[in-house]
């Protein structure tokens, strides 16, 4: 079984920070591998220790700054990395799904792998979405924020948890070949070794174009445009209660009643 | 065309909150884009749900009767074949995990845009303005996009839509192509303990490290029991294995929006305040006066939880 694994460097922020027009400003700004793709990754890496996959390819769509980042998940086990830029990705600061998708699934027919590992979510853009949306373009199967991911397979069938509200799983069976969303938590992903991190250097990394990929520049005009960005205003108005604490208890207890929450 | 489709959400015979939630956010585009509001509402008991579902503001709802419980393959076919029917400008969703699990199918096979995990919309002629977060919550932005789109909804954002509509329900005669759906539900289970949805409950006494012990939780439980209330907590309870991982409310956890919420001895991390921040009242005991959690609380009492909260529960016994 082959295993693809979308990986993202997301941005991560200070507590404190400023915005620039619609970006926040530079030096508050630090990078990641996005928490989710790290679970994705390590799950990958254990379906290849386990004998079930026997190769382990990541792809990601991010300039040559995020090289590093992309090396730790070659650190922690995968085969090789495809890393697509372009120039026209350049300057673009939202990239949306559809536009993801597109350039992804080029990869993925290149690739050809039986399973596709994405994480639920990014950390910096929360769209929760491209994993999905990739499946259906590139007609697999697929299953939205998997915690669990049986490592003996039954066939052509990959069988999972979803992680449903309310502390509720699904236990679902999905055929391959098919695309996992990956939620935090489904394994306990691993630091890189010191060796693993020497070997990562080695690894094949792969930097295509669009036009590599055969995919039209016009792909990156995504149909979302970020027009204004502000911090949260905050709504803090709270009401202190003083006294003894059987005053203050009173308070309350008066206050559940006034609710209608009290028994 | 200027309609609005919202699809509903329910697991195990129930609609989920975010069902009449969705009534409102959906009723409100409507109302900008001058168009009808339509609902649909697949499989399970869809006559029953229609009924329920029948609120002030729902101009139609489209009932497809096929299977007991959710099914992205059967969602993803329905919608499509509703939209070619029905041709709305916007399809509504909510941004749940399910909605997650065929939304963006459904907006990639008709060749739409999709903003996902919405907190605010509005629209101005064919410009959807849509406001969501970026960065676990640190910024807000807003987005804009022309034309048809796939829209998903945070929970908790909008009001439920009360009253009675007068909606008409039809079944709508969906071509479900059964080789085409490639996965099966098998069953569902409750984790991490008990059958408690901590997001359905009116009340919650939500606890915190300044529980100091184990033991002292006792006093936590004789407080959820005087008022009939459910017990949460911050991530470090649950870390320390004093309550199930259901209980445990935040970004790692659950998002609830009790009518009240109290924390005792929580501090109000972020990634906390993330999960209870809807909470219609908040009432925060604490011994620091500069907790994070006063930022947000409604009321507050700055004095010691061991005596307040004895104090309180024995108001109720």
């Amino acid at each position: 079984m082959k295993i693809l694994v979308t990986v993202k460097e997301v941005a991560t922020v200070e507590d404190e920070f400023e915005i620039e027009g619609t970006e926040i400003a530079d030096q508050y700004l630090g990078a990641d591998l996005n928490e989710w793709d790290d679970y994705a990754v390590e799950e990958a890496v254990q379906l290849q220790e386990a004998g079930v996959a026997d190769e382990v390819v990541t792809v990601t769509i991010g300039p040559e700054d995020c090289e590093q980042t992309i090396r730790q998940a070659l650190a922690k086990g995968a085969d090789r990395a495809v890393r697509v830029w372009d120039d026209s990705l350049e300057g673009v600061d939202l990239l949306d799904v559809n536009a993801k998708t597109e350039i992804l699934s080029a990869v993925v027919e290149e690739e050809d792998p039986d399973l596709v590992l994405t994480g639920v979510q990014a950390g910096d853009d929360s769209f929760g979405a491209t994993g999905v949306s990739l499946a259906e373009e590139i007609g697999y199967q697929w299953g939205a924020v998997v915690n669990h991911l049986e490592h003996e397979f039954d066939g052509d069938v990959a069988s999972v948890r979803r992680e449903l509200e309310g502390g509720v799983e699904e236990l679902t069976d999905i055929e391959l070949p098919a695309a996992l969303t990956i939620q935090t938590g489904i394994n306990e992903p691993r630091y890189a070794s010191l060796r693993g991190i020497r070997q990562a250097q080695r690894k094949e990394l792969d930097v295509k174009s669009l036009a590599d990929l055969g995919v039209d520049e016009s792909a990156v005009d995504s149909d979302l445009e970020l027009t204004d960005m502000y911090e949260p205003e905050s709504e803090s108005d709270v009401t202190v209660w003083e006294g003894s604490a059987d005053e203050t208890a009173a308070e309350l207890g008066e206050l559940l009643r006034d609710k209608g929450v009290a028994p | 065309m200027s309609d609005v489709l919202a699809v509903t959400d329910h697991r195990r015979g129930d609609l989920r909150d975010v069902s009449y939630e969705i009534i409102t956010a959906g009723r409100q585009l409507a109302d900008d884009t001058g168009g009808d509001l339509h609902l649909a509402v697949i499989s399970g008991p869809v006559d029953d749900f229609a009924e329920k579902l029948n609120r002030e503001g729902v101009d139609a709802i489209h009932t497809v009767s096929h299977g007991e419980e959710f099914n992205h393959d059967v969602y993803t076919q329905t919608i499509t074949q509703l939209y070619d029917e029905l041709a709305p400008q916007y399809i509504l969703t909510p941004n749940s995990v399910n909605g997650l699990d065929y939304a963006p199918a459904v907006a990639n096979e008709l060749g739409l845009p999709v903003v996902t995990d919405t907190i605010g919309l509005s629209v101005n002629g064919e410009t959807l303005t849509a406001t969501r977060e970026m960065y676990g919550g640190k910024v807000e932005t807003t987005n804009e996009l022309e034309g048809d789109a796939v829209v998903t909804i945070r929970g908790a954002e909008w009001p439920t839509a009360d009253g009675t509509g007068d909606a008409v329900i039809e079944a709508f005669d969906a071509e479900i192509d059964e080789d085409a759906v490639g996965s099966t539900v098998n069953g569902f289970e409750e984790v991490g303990g008990g059958d408690v949805d901590i997001s359905e409950a009116d009340v919650l006494v939500s606890v915190g490290r300044g529980i100091e012990e184990e033991d002292n939780l006792e006093l936590i439980h004789d407080l959820a029991d005087a008022l009939d209330a459910t017990v949460s907590s911050s991530r470090p309870i649950v870390d320390n294995g004093w309550l199930p991982k259901n209980r445990q409310v935040g970004q790692s956890g659950k998002v609830v929006t009790p009518d009240v919420y109290i924390a005792i001895g929580i501090s109000g991390a972020v990634q906390h305040v993330a999960g209870m921040k809807g909470s219609d009242t908040i009432v925060a005991i604490n011994t620091d006066p500069n907790a994070p959690i006063m930022d947000i609380a409604d009321y507050a009492i700055h004095d010691d939880l061991f005596d307040v909260v004895p104090a309180l529960t024995d108001q109720f016994q």
